[in-house]
């Protein structure tokens, strides 16, 4: 893709951030933070491409490590937000 | 096949030469990565929200394996670089879950730093891969001379990487109490930062005339120590600020190897995460009455030895009371706002405070929490506290939405909390806190005020007028001990 439309995209999501994040309940920052935590890992994508690649052994170990880190990211991220999230519970009626 | 082709002449030029479905997948993933925040605007839709972004996580992952496997000299699947791959996710997922499981709610900022630590080195390490092997990311021409945009793209991606990494880590080691929360404050430290600021963004523009490894590393090297430069000078009361800020660098990081990768997916996470954590730094600083340049520019705290505003310390009078009077005056009450803080937390009082709660219901006693925004130690850590101590989160209210009911509330119990309910910050100009958002406590009939001892003060350091008032009963001694006391005497008055 070219740079424009790529950054079209980021300025985009720039936005759609912005109005969803606001209507999040404060109530919920605490999961907010853990949950894009988990989602900003999304990064393993380029650590995957490293450790598969041919041509560079430094390449593949960084790539490797990274994915070790990504991972440790993803599942801790999402398996602590359910665990907070789980605890949410209404006045019982 | 239209559709296809289609595609596919979109996506020449930068980046990889990406498979039009690949792409595809790669914006469904970020599509439910939006849907996972926009769960969390309520408790009751945030569960399916959290599934919304596990399942975008594992299309973007299984997309990428598909597209990106592991090939041998003759094209064929290279089994044991899949195999060290797939070694490589377990090994994490048992770290990450392990963690996930262990931590104690109370450590859920430090858990959250180190998160974000590790977020900012594989970025580092995906843009030292991407820098060592160029053609392999498909940002290099056959001379394997490094695309001018994609070299201001990693460049970036390096810096603010390494920034997040080595902050993060100082923010980790001052929440978990390895590393003093008092500033640490560094002669000529504004001069120095900025200097190394300066150097960073002039290699990162010379960068893109020269790849050579020397400009890359030093980039790296600075980056790593403005990171942790900028960090050690905030003082322990920021760190609410510190992890949002670095939770939105975080973001910023992936959005930028997005660029590089041109990955829908990497790009719209990056900037919905880099939004949030501008969003709750601004949150956070609004709460504490601080702007953002005067967190980062450090040593709240330090200045602490004038004493706060009055510094005269005559004797006031103050009214004591004991677990029975306070228990007695709530269950006669019609309503009860509790006002728990970090400290009441930090006694581990939440299971011991719900009890009262529950007794106090029992007795047609209507009871509300007010929770300030920087109760905890993050933003929302109060709300997870109280949830944990199966509070219903509907009796749970934020400051704008509860302080005009403190006027009807016959009791304001409040407990660990002091800064944010002092009524200085809304009327004396010299106070340090003047101006911060606070719990109108004053207001209710009675206020009955849970503390250790009458010489300590809270975070800020200042004295809270609400301790002398008529209608206000200290109740001395440990937050945990005082709330059991109470749900004893609580049960035995009752039947």
């Amino acid at each position: 893709m070219d740079f424009i439309a790529i950054f079209s995209i980021f300025v985009l999501a720039c936005f759609v951030g912005y109005f969803v994040v606001w209507s999040v309940t404060p109530a919920l920052h605490t999961p907010l933070m853990s949950v894009t935590n988990a989602i900003s890992s999304v990064i393993i994508v380029g650590a995957l491409i490293a450790s598969a690649a041919a041509g560079s052994a430094s390449s593949k170990w960084l790539g490797l490590a990274a994915v070790v880190m990504a991972s440790i990211n993803i599942f801790g991220g999402f398996a602590v937000t359910a665990r907070m999230l789980a605890m949410y519970k209404k006045k019982e009626r | 096949m239209e559709f296809q082709s289609i595609l596919s002449a979109a996506s020449g030029g930068h980046g990889l030469a990406v498979n039009p479905w690949a792409a595809v997948a790669y914006l469904v993933a970020g599509v439910l990565f939006i849907l996972a925040l926009r769960g969390l605007s309520s408790p009751a839709t945030a569960q399916a929200g959290n599934r919304f972004g596990m399942a975008g996580m594992l299309i973007a992952v299984v997309t990428t394996l598909l597209t990106h496997a592991p090939a041998t000299a003759d094209g064929l699947l290279d089994t044991i670089g899949l195999v060290e791959i797939l070694v490589a996710i377990g090994i994490g997922a048992v770290i990450g879950i392990v963690m996930a499981r262990r931590i104690a709610m109370t450590a859920m900022p430090q858990l959250v730093a180190a998160f974000h630590s590790l977020v900012g080195l594989a970025a580092v390490a995906v843009a030292a891969a991407a820098y060592l092997n160029p053609t392999a990311f498909g940002i290099a021409d056959a001379a394997g001379e490094i695309f001018t945009v994609s070299r201001i793209e990693m460049g970036l991606g390096i810096a603010i990487g390494a920034i997040t990494f080595s902050g993060s880590v100082i923010a980790f080691l001052k929440l978990n109490g390895n590393m003093s929360g008092s500033p640490i404050m560094l002669p000529a430290r504004h001069v120095i930062n900025l200097g190394t600021l300066a150097a960073i963004i002039g290699l990162v523009a010379y960068f893109t005339v020269d790849q050579s490894p020397w400009v890359f590393w030093t980039v790296t090297g600075l980056s790593f120590a403005i990171g942790f430069l900028l960090i050690i000078p905030i003082g322990g009361a920021d760190m609410p600020v510190v992890v949002s800020m670095l939770n939105s660098y975080s973001g910023w990081a992936a959005a930028a190897m997005g660029f590089t990768l041109g990955n829908t997916a990497m790009i719209i996470t990056g900037a919905l995460v880099g939004s949030s954590g501008a969003i709750l730094s601004y949150i956070m600083c609004r709460a504490m009455n601080r702007s953002f340049i005067s967190v980062i520019a450090g040593g709240f705290g330090a200045d602490d030895s004038g004493g706060g505003a009055g510094g005269s310390k005559e004797q006031r009078p103050w009214k004591p009371g004991s677990a029975e009077d306070a228990a007695f005056l709530m269950s006669q009450a019609e309503n009860v706002i509790i006002v728990p803080g970090y400290g009441m937390a930090v006694a581990q009082a939440q299971h011991a405070l719900r009890e009262m709660a529950d007794q106090l219901k029992k007795e047609g006693v209507n009871v509300k929490y007010a929770i300030h925004p920087v109760a905890g130690r993050m933003p929302g850590h109060m709300n997870v506290l109280l949830a944990e101590a199966n509070v219903p989160y509907d009796e749970v209210f934020e400051l704008e939405d509860i302080n005009g009911e403190f006027a009807q509330a016959d009791v304001a119990f409040v407990i660990g909390a002091n800064d944010v309910t002092n009524p200085a910050a809304k009327t004396d100009k010299t106070s340090p806190i003047y101006g911060m958002p606070v719990l109108d406590v004053e207001k209710a009939k009675t206020v009955l005020f849970v503390k250790r001892s009458m010489g300590g003060v809270g975070y800020a350091g200042v004295d809270n007028d609400v301790f002398y008032m008529d209608q206000t009963m200290m109740l001395l001694g440990d937050a945990k001990k005082m709330a059991d006391d109470i749900v004893k005497a609580l049960s035995g008055s009752g039947h």
